[in-house]
């Protein structure tokens, strides 16, 4: 074979092996906007408009500050409840010894994001407070569970 | 991206399954191009077969894929192309070996050498099988977690059985870490590997607490106290049993690192990892003094040209080749990677370097890279503690492995007998890691996967719940 050829595919070999390896960072890319692989949770696919619009910022997203899960995020845009406990169909299964069964459950009701306890052992605190019914969630406040410390971000 | 626009408009989210497909249609056309090119520089006649073979590996990864599409729908798009990629060019350039070798052998005038290509690719045959097989069995990756002592105790047998049998049935080259079965070979340590990974994620949610209980402050970190370290001491004795009984330096620190990678995972604690590498540290010391063959080791990668026709000769050629190689390589088929004594198998990636050069091997690197960040994403993602372990496990087995081959083929650190993940010749380890991957894939697809819906049932009051006490998930 003709040595220009042989120069030429060899060069060629090299950038099609390069574009391989950019199309699969192109994908890498892709799903990055959600920091933990939970896009592909949301319906649409991409961002669903703000619910409701009246006061304050809706959260979208509920984060694990501490404990064994932190980093986690669960996307909130669907408007499903998130459970949280060690069963295994919960949302967040924790493993802390600290932690009930079927601990708590955060739930939109309305416009709010509200949690409740489900009767657990140790109980779930808003911040400090005990929570003992429903209780709105404000953004940022840390809900404490266990050894698991949840917040909301919008 | 094309696939993602698809799958929004069927109604469920997006799979990845499509962008999968099409990047192990390219992965195959890039297998059949290197194919092709060896061909054409080791001048042999170009025929239809080249293509035939190239559908053939492409029919093989669509039935993978359709496995994947079946079994773990939601499970990650890049991983499976990134392994098929790898492999394929592994074949090729093992091939490529067998035709050099061939021919010098007919120069030299002696007897032809055995054929290695068509027994690799019976494995990647098996491998497959075996992919398919434990997307099949395992269909949630916590239950793995229930036989998590079975794995363990299976997985120390397997370790430890070359080193005990007589090196007749397990010696292979000095390193006595094979089972020899009749008309094959196997390396029960590759799949002792996932075993053990299995038998710690598992062992380490138990008894997490147990590691992170606070012990003396020393330095701004927190030492655990020393009745703790029983378990630690027990792996790394193991390590050193291993180092020294089947004189394998490479399964010794892969093993040993992947304790130590996972314990630091589970408690967040940096002095697990001071500890465990001093003691490493320590053990290798006393190795050095006490062996001979890992001082041997030692003194090639101090300098490989001291002895460059006895015991530097290896690496010696591996670095001339490298070095032959260049930014751009010399083009598959046409450089001269037999040269370097085992060069389909510990030295994969100098022959890669030779043909592929820089700009080929940072390429391949690269795909490692993606494969390995995929699985730790899998292990971000995924929202049950023994699922992250497990799957931080896995993807930092492929990553050390990677490293401890890539620096000893390239003189970084000492040389050990580890193969390159689906890279290098050898049955047991592509088989192992396609049961590694697949492992792997059934993670990220439990943490892509959405959420299931909630049963219409409304929970009872939460008077009527109550505290249940319940044996934890294990």
């Amino acid at each position: 074979m003709p040595e220009l050829v042989l120069q030429l595919t060899r060069a060629g070999f090299l950038a099609l092996l390069w574009l391989f390896v950019l199309v699969a960072l192109r994908v890498v890319r892709s799903d990055l906007y959600a920091a933990s692989g939970l896009r592909s949770m949301l319906p649409g696919g991409g961002r669903v408009a703000p619910r409701g619009g009246g006061r304050g910022r809706m959260p979208r997203q509920l984060l694990v500050t501490a404990g064994a899960l932190a980093g986690t995020r669960v996307s909130l845009e669907d408007s499903r409840p998130i459970l949280i406990g060690r069963a295994d169909d919960s949302t967040l299964v924790l493993d802390d010894d600290y932690a009930s069964t079927r601990h708590a459950r955060i739930s939109l009701q309305g416009e709010e994001w509200y949690v409740e306890d489900l009767g657990s052992t140790n109980g779930t605190y808003l911040d400090r407070a005990k929570v003992t019914g429903p209780t709105r969630v404000p953004l940022g406040v840390p809900v404490r569970i266990g050894k698991t410390v949840i917040e909301l971000r919008s | 991206m094309v696939a993602q626009g698809e799958a929004r408009e069927q109604a469920g989210p997006p799979t990845g399954r499509t962008i999968e497909l099409v990047l192990l249609a390219f992965a195959a056309v890039l297998v059949t191009g290197a194919l092709i090119l060896v061909e054409a520089n080791q001048e042999q006649t170009l025929t239809i077969d080249l293509l035939l073979i190239g559908a053939a590996y492409l029919a093989l990864l669509v039935g993978a894929h359709l496995a994947v599409r079946r079994l773990a729908p939601y499970a990650d798009p890049l991983i499976l192309p990134a392994v098929a990629l790898l492999n394929g060019l592994g074949l090729v350039m093992i091939y490529r070996l067998d035709l050099a070798k061939a021919d010098r052998a007919v120069a030299l005038g002696n007897d032809l050498p055995t054929l290695l290509w068509p027994r690799q690719v019976a494995w990647t045959g098996v491998g497959l099988l075996l992919f398919v097989a434990v997307l099949w069995v395992v269909r949630d990756h916590r239950k793995l977690a229930a036989y998590a002592y079975t794995a363990g105790f299976t997985g120390l047998i397997l370790l430890a059985l070359p080193g005990v049998l007589p090196s007749s049935i397990s010696e292979v080259n000095g390193a006595k870490i094979w089972l020899r079965l009749g008309i094959f070979s196997i390396q029960p340590g590759e799949f002792a590997k996932i075993l053990l990974i299995i038998f710690f994620a598992a062992f380490l949610v138990q008894k997490r607490d147990l590691f992170s209980t606070a012990g003396r402050r020393f330095l701004g970190m927190e030492l655990p106290r020393a009745r703790d370290l029983a378990p630690l001491l027990v792996a790394w004795a193991f390590s050193v049993g291993v180092l020294v009984l089947e004189r394998d330096l490479g399964t010794s620190l892969l093993f040993f690192g992947i304790v130590l990678v996972l314990l630091y995972t589970a408690t967040e604690r940096v002095s697990w990892m001071l500890i465990g590498l001093s003691f490493f540290a320590a053990g290798g010391f006393v190795a050095y003094q006490l062996f001979g063959h890992v001082r041997t080791r030692v003194q090639i990668w101090i300098d490989p040209f001291a002895d460059f026709d006895g015991a530097g000769f290896q690496i010696g050629q591996a670095l001339f080749g490298l070095g032959t190689g260049g930014l751009g390589g010399t083009g598959l088929g046409a450089g001269r990677p037999e040269l370097v004594p085992f060069a389909e198998s510990d030295f994969m990636l100098s022959s890669l370097g030779e043909e592929l050069g820089l700009i080929g091997l940072a390429a391949i690197m690269v795909i490692y890279l993606v494969l390995i960040t995929r699985g730790l994403r899998s292990a971000l993602a995924v929202r049950d503690s023994f699922g992250k372990l497990l799957a931080t496990g896995l993807a930092f087995t492929l990553a050390l492995q990677v490293f401890i081959v890539a620096g000893g083929a390239s003189k970084l650190i000492p040389l050990t007998g580890l193969t390159l993940p689906f890279l290098s010749y050898g049955g047991s380890s592509l088989v192992a890691n396609y049961a590694l991957v697949a492992l792997l894939l059934r993670i990220s697809n439990a943490a892509r996967a959405p959420l299931p819906r909630r049963p219409a049932v409304p929970l009872p009051p939460i008077a009527e719940a109550g505290t249940e006490l319940v044996e934890r998930p294990s």
